[in-house]
């Protein structure tokens, strides 16, 4: 009898916890909601109009002709199509810089989980450390020793320290422990396979959820890097999308300068769809990976 | 951390040659660990080495480069650039970071609570800004900051109301705090989400038995669950605060009389070495910081394991 009672209290107090919606929480999170996407949906409306009515209209609202096509011919062909250029030197150091750093992540990560080697705690020591080392605090000393290597202002400035996530390594550290299981490994090396060979065709693909969590934030990461690239490109034809931008966005304080806030608007619009298209696509891998990351900290 | 107890004692470690055993101690584990230390070496340890070593020299018009120890460090501790740019981030991490992680936590509990409608719209769209360039959000919420596109006079004229200018000296902080709220209150989110995804459901079904009602389900279960997670969202934040830099710097060019070349350590780091060529000033700043901003995060982390105990 007491049994029958639990079952029913705990049957009605789940649907209590699990069904019964509330308004004002929703309308508290509309709010936020409305926060986040406000400057979104900014970008996007004035991103339709001309330059005059930028200037002229209010800013929340779409205002005289859609020069929504005209603006997007008008960014990608400005100054003999640069913004193409940034285009593509931003997926360069994407590719090669998160893909890099993915594959790095998983490959020491998973050496971390489950291997053990001299000197295994002085790793362990060494990247912690690194994580609380703030990138941009390293970023004037390892411009000039860049220079005096001759790697300032090439690709490989911006590429080789984007190739390093310490927060990627202990996601997929963390993520390894429990996703390989010991007794896979050990039955793969019964019949004869290598550690690498084990690692590429069995491993990688149990550390799926993970790499995708990684790969997530080293995208972003590179994607949305500005800083790095600042101080170590002096040329226009190596920059990234951010720098790009921002350097037209200064072109019109200065004297004589050419006034493009519409391509300014219309860049940033340009810049974000792919990432966001990216993000959108990605969300739905990379929840459980995030989640075994977080818990074991 | 769980492997590191189960190492063996180092009497057990067999040859190399040996086919590996997971819990046998041998090289193997370098050929994974290997190809991201030596890029680690490289753009981490080199840099930080290097720093230390251009910290202790001074390049003087006569006689060149030369060894001064730690007159450099003097020169910084005494600096009241250096010490009003470290008040600025200070002040700015102490108000910034807890109502970010506030509103974070309300919404990711909210989300995980079951009962928002729309919940996975919630928490996507949320999230949505973290994808957005520190450049591209400057940028928008700049301009909407700027009188050149009118939106906050629009606002003043629209409710009769005056909004004080976000550009101006007293608001430009909080102004730029609000960019980053914008910018990662979706990414501390998801990292308490994460956490309170694995909590069995079990203990809530077991706490409901008990009578507890959902707010001391939260804070008997959820927040203790949250701890790790939040004291991670704690010391990026920390970091993030002191290591300001994209948002004002990107702000100068709307508010060039506002935002001072020392506003925040790191500008005036980047400065020093971009415009003034003081290189071994600046990396003496940079190292300061630096381990300012560890400890702080040591301490963030302390309080935060010194609550779970």
């Amino acid at each position: 009898m007491s049994r029958y009672t639990s079952e029913k209290k705990a049957g009605k107090s789940n649907q209590g916890l699990h069904t019964k919606k509330s308004i004002l929480l929703t309308v508290i999170m509309g709010a936020l909601l409305i926060y986040s996407l406000l400057p979104l949906f900014w970008l996007f409306v004035n991103s339709t109009k001309t330059q005059a009515e930028l200037l002229n209209s209010f800013g929340l609202w779409f205002s005289g002709p859609n020069a929504l096509w005209d603006n997007i011919v008008a960014t990608l062909t400005y100054n003999d199509g640069v913004f193409v250029r940034w285009f593509g030197n931003t997926l360069l150091y994407v590719v090669v810089g998160a893909g890099g750093a993915t594959f790095l992540a998983a490959l020491g990560g998973y050496g971390l989980a489950k291997f053990n080697f001299p000197g295994k705690k002085a790793v362990f020591a060494v990247v912690l450390g690194a994580v609380a080392i703030p990138g941009t605090a390293l970023a004037v000393p390892t411009f000039l020793m860049f220079s005096q290597m001759g790697l300032t202002n090439t690709p490989w400035a911006v590429i080789l320290p984007s190739l390093i996530s310490p927060f990627g390594l202990y996601l997929i550290w963390t993520y390894a422990l429990d996703a390989v299981p010991t007794e896979v490994l050990e039955a793969a090396r019964m019949d004869g396979s290598g550690e690498f060979r084990t690692f590429f065709t069995i491993s990688l693909k149990l550390l799926a959820p993970g790499l995708v969590t990684v790969l997530l934030f080293t995208l972003v990461a590179t994607w949305n890097n500005y800083f790095l690239p600042l101080i170590m490109l002096s040329e226009p034809t190596w920059y990234p999308l951010t720098v790009g931008l921002n350097q037209w966005n200064q072109q019109a304080q200065t004297v004589g300068g050419d006034v493009i806030y519409n391509l300014v608007i219309t860049g940033s619009l340009l810049t974000i769809v792919p990432i966001v298209v990216a993000f959108l696509f990605l969300q739905r891998y990379w929840q459980s990976g995030l989640a075994a990351g977080s818990v074991k900290a | 951390m769980t492997t590191l107890s189960t190492l063996p004692p180092s009497g057990q470690t067999l040859p190399k040659t040996r086919k590996p055993h997971v819990q046998k101690r041998d090289w193997t584990g370098w050929k994974f660990i290997g190809p991201f230390m030596i890029v680690f070496a490289l753009v981490l340890i080199a840099p930080v080495l290097y720093s230390i070593y251009l910290s202790f020299f001074k390049d003087q018009l006569v006689g060149g480069n030369s060894f001064v120890g730690f007159e450099n460090y003097g020169q910084a501790l005494s600096d009241p650039k250096f010490w009003e740019s470290m008040g600025r981030v200070t002040l700015f991490f102490v108000v910034q970071v807890p109502i970010m992680l506030g509103i974070a936590l309300f919404a990711a509990l909210a989300i995980d609570s079951a009962r928002l409608h729309l919940s996975s719209f919630f928490r996507i769209a949320i999230f949505l800004p973290y994808a957005v360039p520190a450049v591209v959000a400057t940028l928008m919420w700049g301009f909407m900051y700027g009188t050149k596109f009118g939106l906050v006079g629009n606002l003043n004229d629209f409710f009769n109301i005056a909004i004080p200018d976000p550009l101006s000296s007293s608001w430009v902080l909080a102004s730029i705090g609000n960019i980053v709220t914008w910018e990662f209150i979706g990414y501390n989110m998801i990292l308490f989400y994460a956490a309170l995804r694995v909590i069995p459901t079990d203990l809530y079904e077991a706490a409901s038995l008990d009578g507890a009602n959902a707010f001391r389900i939260i804070r008997s279960i959820k927040m203790p669950a949250l701890r790790p997670a939040i004291v991670i969202g704690g010391i990026f934040s920390v970091i993030g605060s002191f290591q300001l830099f994209n948002e004002p710097s990107i702000l100068q060019s709307l508010a060039p009389n506002t935002i001072s070349t020392y506003f925040s350590p790191n500008m005036y780091a980047y400065n020093l070495s971009f415009s003034g060529q003081q290189y071994n000033y600046s990396a003496t700043i940079a190292i300061i910081v630096g381990l300012i901003t560890a400890v702080i995060a040591y301490i963030v982390q302390n309080s935060g394991s010194r609550k779970e105990a």
